[in-house]
């Protein structure tokens, strides 16, 4: 039997930001009733290839067909007429209106200009009885569970133009049950001929549900594969990548592990530390002078994990000792005061303040610790800026510039000299080095290396197993918002190591 | 060039052109009888001191992010509690006993921010809900304290405050200005004001960088709920007695426009507070000239809307974007987001 033709066919798609090269002649291919899980790391192109095919982003170059016709969507609108349908994580529906008025939102049926309720009710009655869906669709969209909501969305989308169907990491808020209540629904719309792209960073399921899948990294087109033929560790390893070396000025990894003091005290233990539905209970020692890598796949709970250790959201079981002393975190100012920094992988949201200067955004948290009465004299600041934007080589070096005006790299560098200029004995960097230039990451990972030489310890969260293999003495790697096993950094462990880690759970 | 791209260009412009329009109109814009300053120009300046003294807590409370409805009930409650304790006194003139009076009476309005500040920082409501509380029960509680009655004092060190003159500018000019610096040095010669704009422009990444924000929003409302006090007697004073039912009647509304046209905005972030002192008079000098011009009272709501829709109109870069430069050739901006 040969290939049925494929439903959407998209070829050598290009899509160019300012600085970003975002999509580099990716193609891929959707057929009717397959599931396909379009998979790649943060940054690796998944989001714009889905936004150009919904028509949010227009194409720099290639094409698009849909149906054995060449498409050019300049609209979501256009897009969705045309037969794709997007279902997002967070779903975008009414919570205030009836189910039955949210699949029917902009298309009720009327008679004579009136909305034939009645009609409308059964309609959608009958069109969730077929997702095996039996709910009262009187009643608002808020008196249901986010999976319950997320299927309704689902049903919405296939009403609406059943030919392909997008869903954009719909398991991330559910839990394990209404995660088998969705696949349900996508097996049988599967049967029906629809064709799903899929995107999740759970392994686990995509292994489950999808037929084939293809890997992106960095823009690029890797691979598409029939989901049964590539083994686990093969996905991670095309997903992450080998990072070419980038860093030959960076000291050799050996050398910086021998030299290690054997016998640093350890700042910071953490005891059976963990948050419900965040992070499992672990625990984690961290020494003077120490890189601690933690590793794992996006949602392996690296973050959570160091949110926890800066207070930023409070433990619910175990307990944390710094200095050898227990303490609870009650808030970022309780584990500042005892000389730990934190700086948040979204930069944007949770780092930088983009109306602020640069002098501003350095000196916010030495501020923030002083407390507003007691002001960094004017001069202070600007020797303190001034010899952080020469040492961190911030650009544009001028400290009254807007932050929002920065590029991402300088703007992961200011929030690095915001918490530098604290003088902190343990800093817990996270995902510093996503979604910037190879020079400035090059940069910040010698930063790094040359903070630790000074006895500072680092936490340092990274998606890329190169870059924490660089700089670690320790690796800690999760899976599933649990840590799983903790390596020591030594000749014998290289990336095929952690990845069978992260792809499998633990060996121990 | 730039100076015409100064967020305070237009308003500058419009609040002159006010003025110009009065020199006109008015008999006498500003001259000198009996010692005191005397014309329209002084009457704009002391009018516009209790809506000065609003606006200027509205913007510090703006900056955090929030909004204050309260002010207008702060104020009547204000008025209403000195006025009715200079009326027991013996001797109304005593000044000691007046500004005793004074200092209660914005003590009570600083609770009244406390409680405000309690219920947005601390039980976490909307501040718009959370104000909208006190700005309805609060004209009942002034209501409770002068007993339903309009409470008349015959205090002349109390009428100073409104009316009286010091080294001929008016005394309520004086107060305004004197709390516009105050608050200047308050946020500028501390780290308050770059706090204030950390927390206005983001919560969650301030929070992360270790600012305390719960006890700098408490703060900028129990500021707020002073200034509004201190507005509140200047009110009263004016009128010599206490006005439950329309003393601050609206103000709040007038104070968020006056800080809107001084170009803070209403998410939160960056403040202006010489902005909001612009806006300010701004609006006290349109209310002035809207009858020196002699638009009929009917017609001089819309004709305030209109002033000041075209205000925000011009603030807009969008607007002025498509007015004027749609001779330039332009590409639809591109969104320099990085593609996740």
């Amino acid at each position: 039997m040969g290939e049925p033709s494929p439903v959407l066919e998209m070829t050598g798609i290009r899509k160019v930001f300012p600085g970003v090269v975002a999509l580099d002649g990716v193609d891929f291919r959707l057929f009717p009733g397959e599931i396909h899980a379009l998979m790649g790391e943060n940054g690796a192109g998944k989001s714009t290839l889905i936004k150009v095919l919904t028509g949010v982003y227009e194409i720099d170059g290639g094409g698009i067909t849909l149906g054995g016709e060449q498409v050019d969507f300049t609209g979501p609108l256009q897009s969705q007429k045309a037969g794709v349908s997007t279902v997002y994580q967070e779903v975008n529906l009414c919570t205030n209106l009836t189910v039955a008025e949210n699949i029917f939102i902009g298309r009720e049926p009327r008679k004579f200009g009136r909305i034939q309720w009645g009609l409308m009710r059964k309609r959608a009655a009958a069109l969730l009885a077929r997702l095996d869906l039996n709910i009262d669709v009187s009643a608002t969209l808020d008196t249901y569970s986010l999976a319950i909501q997320q299927m309704v969305a689902i049903a919405r989308a296939v009403d609406v133009s059943a030919r392909v169907l997008i869903l954009d990491e719909p398991t991330s808020s559910l839990d394990a049950s209404e995660v088998a209540q969705l696949f349900t629904i996508m097996r049988r719309l599967k049967d029906d001929g629809v064709a799903i792209l899929f995107v999740s960073h759970f392994l686990d399921q995509v292994y489950e549900i999808s037929d084939r899948l293809t890997v992106l990294r960095n823009g690029q087109l890797i691979g598409e594969y029939k989901t049964a033929d590539l083994p686990q560790v093969q996905l991670v390893e095309k997903m992450i990548g080998k990072e070419l070396a980038v860093l030959e000025d960076l000291e050799d990894r050996s050398q910086r592990i021998r030299a290690k003091t054997g016998d640093a005290a350890p700042i910071l233990s953490a005891t059976g530390l963990g948050r419900t539905g965040a992070i499992a209970p672990f625990d984690l020692t961290i020494h003077e002078g120490e890189v601690v890598g933690l590793a794992g796949l996006l949602g392996s709970g690296r973050t959570e994990l160091a949110r926890l250790l800066f207070g930023a959201d409070r433990a619910d079981s175990g307990s944390l000792q710094i200095d050898g002393k227990d303490v609870t975190l009650r808030g970022p100012q309780a584990a500042m005061k005892r000389g730990i920094a934190f700086s948040s992988e979204n930069r944007r949201t949770e780092g930088i303040l983009g109306d602020l200067t640069v002098r501003e955004n350095i000196i916010l948290a030495l501020q923030a610790s002083r407390g507003w009465t007691r002001p960094i004299p004017r001069r202070r600041q600007d020797e303190l800026v001034d010899k952080y934007i020469k040492a961190l080589q911030i650009r544009p070096a001028d400290p009254e510039r807007e932050v929002r005006n920065l590029s991402g790299g300088n703007q992961q560098k200011v929030l690095l000299a915001r918490w530098l200029i604290t003088e902190p004995r343990l800093l817990i960097i996270d995902e510093p080095t996503r979604g910037i230039d190879v020079g400035a990451k090059a940069e910040i990972q010698k930063l790094v290396a040359e903070l630790s030489d000074g006895g500072m310890a680092v936490l340092f969260v990274s998606a890329e197993l190169e870059e924490v293999l660089r700089l670690s003495h320790k690796i800690e790697v999760l899976r599933d918002r649990r840590l799983v096993e903790e390596l020591e950094n030594t000749e014998g462990v290289d990336a095929d190591r952690i990845m069978q880690t992260i792809a499998s759970g633990a060996t121990s | 060039m730039t100076i015409v791209k100064h967020r305070l260009f237009w308003p500058s412009v419009i609040l002159v052109a006010l003025l110009v329009v009065n020199i006109f109109t008015a008999n006498q814009f500003i001259t000198v009888r009996d010692g005191h300053l005397f014309g329209v120009l002084p009457d704009i300046l002391r009018g516009s001191a209790p809506l000065l003294l609003v606006a200027l807590g509205m913007t510090l409370v703006i900056a955090t992010g929030g909004i204050d409805l309260s002010v207008g009930a702060v104020m009547a409650i204000s008025g209403a509690v000195a006025c009715l304790l200079i009326k027991d006194l013996s001797n109304q003139n005593s000044v000691g006993s007046v500004l005793l009076i004074m200092a209660i009476a914005i003590g009570a309005s600083l609770v009244l921010g406390l409680w405000n500040g309690t219920l947005v920082a601390v039980v976490g409501i909307q501040p718009i809900i959370a104000t909208l509380i006190l700005m309805v029960a609060g004209r009942g509680v002034a209501q409770l304290v002068t007993d339903g009655q309009i409470i008349n004092v015959q205090s002349s060190p109390y009428a100073t405050i409104a009316t009286g003159h010091f080294l001929a500018v008016p005394v309520a000019f004086l107060i305004a200005i004197a709390a516009v610096v105050l608050t200047v040095l308050l946020t500028r010669r501390t780290a308050l004001g770059l706090l204030l704009e950390s927390v206005g422009g983001s919560p969650t990444a301030s929070r992360l960088a270790g600012i305390r924000s719960r006890r700098i929003t408490i703060m900028v409302y129990v500021v707020s709920g002073g200034l509004a006090g201190l507005a509140g007697l200047i009110y009263s004073a004016n009128i010599k007695s206490a006005d439950s039912i329309s003393a601050g009647n609206l103000i709040e509304l007038d104070a968020i426009l006056a800080v809107v046209i001084g170009g803070t905005a209403l998410i939160g972030g960056r403040f202006s507070i010489a902005g909001t002192v612009i806006g300010a008079i701004l609006i006290q000098a349109l209310q002035v000239t809207v009858v020196a011009v002699g638009v009929p009272s009917k017609a001089t709501l819309l004709f305030k809307a209109v002033i000041v829709v075209a205000l925000c109109l011009s603030q807009s870069a969008t607007f002025r974007q498509k007015v004027f430069g749609r001779f330039r050739p332009s590409r639809p901006a591109v969104p320099a987001e990085v593609p996740a």
